[in-house]
């Protein structure tokens, strides 16, 4: 049979931002995939040197345009702890709201773009509707829509007053109702699932074998969630990792269903638990030492490793998103695949390659 | 830092990273860190159950590093992105995009690297080395 | 089959989710972080937000007294407005309207005295 190699990207009507692969293919099969990346490499990790350490948390912010508020929060702990600076219970608890609000937007975000990619563009519409009611929670609190720019070494830069407490349960109430009401759509439709089960499977081993994070492992059947570790306020909130063990498009797009009713809850628990009393902590000092923390994106596990010399400049800032250790899962996802099932395969990792490329 | 670090040699890196696959370690990264003009760290994250497991390799520039792929096939990506970043060579990488991940062909200098090394400068530099930076 | 059937159906008769936008625009938020203003007689130049600013988008020029900045390099942070020691820098509620050319936002303060000990310039 005859091996005829394919570019896929970087400019794909499905992908959101530009990712090239080689796809080789015989016959309509695919045989191998090798990424290229480097569309969007910007080198924010080197901007430690130009800007400093409280400046890096609006940069840090934009390395992904989603997930922006959770960058923030891990850069923040890994300050802290270099610092040794307490951060007050509510700013924790403030932390923790925010980072879910962000987690249901990516999520629904992502669901919408899914559902895109096999033709579904209803459905798109009905998914960004919902998402809109969360940027308006997160302009009407934050001041921002996605990029919120809350977090500070030590605390957070905004409270919620007890008349947001009250109005963003209503938002949230509605929101729920909304997203339930597409779940029919969503996780039974026949069209749907002759699209996605079964394409891109990757099993539990493989998974954690490839270094696969967040929704891709635990579509797997792999329990790993970083929040389990009880970041910010994760530890006193009652909390699952959502587990699916199909491993294909499907369970990966169960997981994320699924998560955003379980960030909806999160959210009333932590609204419910919200202790009074300061959100922000004065800190003096530079940091110094070295340090890796970890939280948990939309797209998976997020690592930061921080190292400090004491200036005012960090040392090394090292930035390791979720979709960098996805596309090695990807890459054995594709083989053995139709043509035609690519974009839903790689649209099932969630990719971000601004993130990827930092 | 939380989690354990091990400090390991150029020569026990490979056999330390498959013993950490052997005991169900997942790879999460490596971090590349310039220390000085010199040397390198190079520091290999792994997890297992949400404990972190550090291995810290250093090196001086110029010598070619065992790359990890071969045990760990997802550190290609890792190690395609310090050879471009900091002008680092591995040997025997699953995947070698020869420092055309990020830069482009005709770039041959190593935008991570605070201190800068032309090849002239290096007195003994390997050969996989040479072929890597350039004529530059 | 037909899942999505009962959503249509719902949309046929539920009330638009967009407006038209020109001519209706939503109120906007109490907090939110829109166009960074600078009042001339609070302003003392002493440059701290140009110092804070995350994406260098502010100047200060203290000897001609002028505050300068550039829009289109404001990130809408916040920073400098929680910085400022005068409490002379405000965000307004409205974002910046779209503009067809380059603008700054530009301030012509009082200049520093040179009568002034070097001391009281630097506290300030």
């Amino acid at each position: 049979m005859f091996k005829t190699v394919i570019p896929f990207g970087p400019q794909h009507p499905v992908l959101p931002e530009p990712i090239h692969l080689k796809l080789t293919v015989e016959d309509e099969r695919i045989t191998e995939a090798i990424p290229s990346l480097g569309f969007v490499h910007r080198g924010l990790e080197r901007l430690a040197d130009l800007r400093d350490f409280h400046q890096m948390i609006q940069v840090v912010e934009r390395v992904c345009g989603i997930c922006s508020m959770i960058h923030a929060v891990c850069y923040c702990q890994g300050i802290e702890e270099l610092m040794a600076v307490e951060v007050p219970p509510r700013a924790k608890f403030l932390r923790v709201i925010w980072s879910e609000l962000h987690r249901i937007h990516s999520h629904l975000l992502w669901l919408g773009l899914f559902a895109d990619s096999f033709g579904f563009e209803s459905l798109f519409m009905q998914f960004w509707r919902i998402r809109e009611k969360i940027m308006d929670i997160n302009e009407a609190t934050t001041g921002n829509r996605v990029i919120i720019s809350v977090n500070v070494v030590g605390g957070v830069r905004r409270d919620l007053s007890h008349a947001q407490i009250k109005w963003v349960l209503s938002e949230l109430q509605m929101i729920e109702q909304d997203i339930k009401r597409l779940e029919n759509t969503m996780l039974s439709d026949y069209t749907i699932k002759k699209r996605t089960v079964g394409k891109g499977l990757l099993t539990a081993p493989q998974a954690s074998e490839l270094g696969a994070v967040g929704p891709t492992l635990r579509g797997s059947g792999v329990a790993q969630d970083i929040r389990q570790t009880g970041y910010a306020a994760y530890g006193e909130l009652d909390f699952e990792p959502v587990v699916e063990t199909d491993g294909d498009c499907y369970a990966r797009c169960k997981v994320r269903f699924r998560e955003t009713l379980a960030s909806i809850d999160l959210i009333l628990q932590a609204i419910a638990n919200l202790p009074a009393g300061e959100t922000r902590q004065k800190v003096k000092g530079r940091p110094e030492g070295e340090t890796v923390t970890r939280v948990e994106q939309p797209r998976g596990e997020l690592l930061y490793y921080i190292k400090a010399n004491g200036n005012k400049n960090l040392e090394r800032l090292r930035i390791r998103t979720p979709t960098f250790a996805n596309i090695p899962a990807l890459l054995t996802m594709l083989p053995g695949m139709w043509l035609s099932d690519v974009p839903v395969i790689v649209l099932s990792i969630d990719p971000c390659i601004s993130c990827t490329e930092r | 830092m939380q989690g354990d670090i091990i400090a390991v040699g150029p020569e026990t890196l490979v056999r330390e990273a498959a013993q950490a696959k052997v005991d169900g370690y997942r790879l999460v990264t490596l971090s590349c860190v310039e220390l000085d003009a010199e040397t390198v760290d190079i520091l290999y994250h792994f997890d297992k159950d949400l404990t972190l497991k550090h291995l810290r390799l250093t090196v001086p520039k110029g010598t070619p590093v065992p790359s990890i792929s071969a045990v760990h096939w997802a550190a290609f990506l890792a190690e395609n992105e310090i050879q471009d970043l900091f002008g680092l060579h591995f040997t025997g990488l699953a995947v070698d995009y020869e420092g055309t991940l990020y830069l482009e062909d005709e770039v041959r200098r190593t935008p991570f690297c605070r201190y800068s090394i032309r090849q002239s400068d290096k007195n003994t530099p390997a050969p996989d080395a040479r072929q890597e930076m350039g004529e530059n | 089959m037909f899942k999505m059937t009962p959503n249509v159906l719902r949309n046929l008769i539920s009330k638009k989710a967009t407006r038209r936008y020109p001519r209706q625009v939503r109120p906007p938020y109490e907090s939110v972080r829109g166009e960074l203003r600078n009042d001339s007689t609070q302003c003392n130049l002493c440059g701290a937000c140009a110092l804070k600013c995350p994406s260098q988008c502010i100047t200060v020029d203290k000897t001609a007294g002028t505050w300068t900045c550039d829009p289109f390099a404001c990130v809408y942070c916040g920073v400098c407005v929680d910085t400022c020691p005068a409490q002379s820098l405000t965000q307004k509620r409205e974002y910046r309207p779209p503009a067809v050319e380059r603008q700054t936002i530009f301030m012509q303060g009082e200049p520093r005295k040179k009568t002034k000990t070097p001391e009281a310039v630097e506290s300030g």
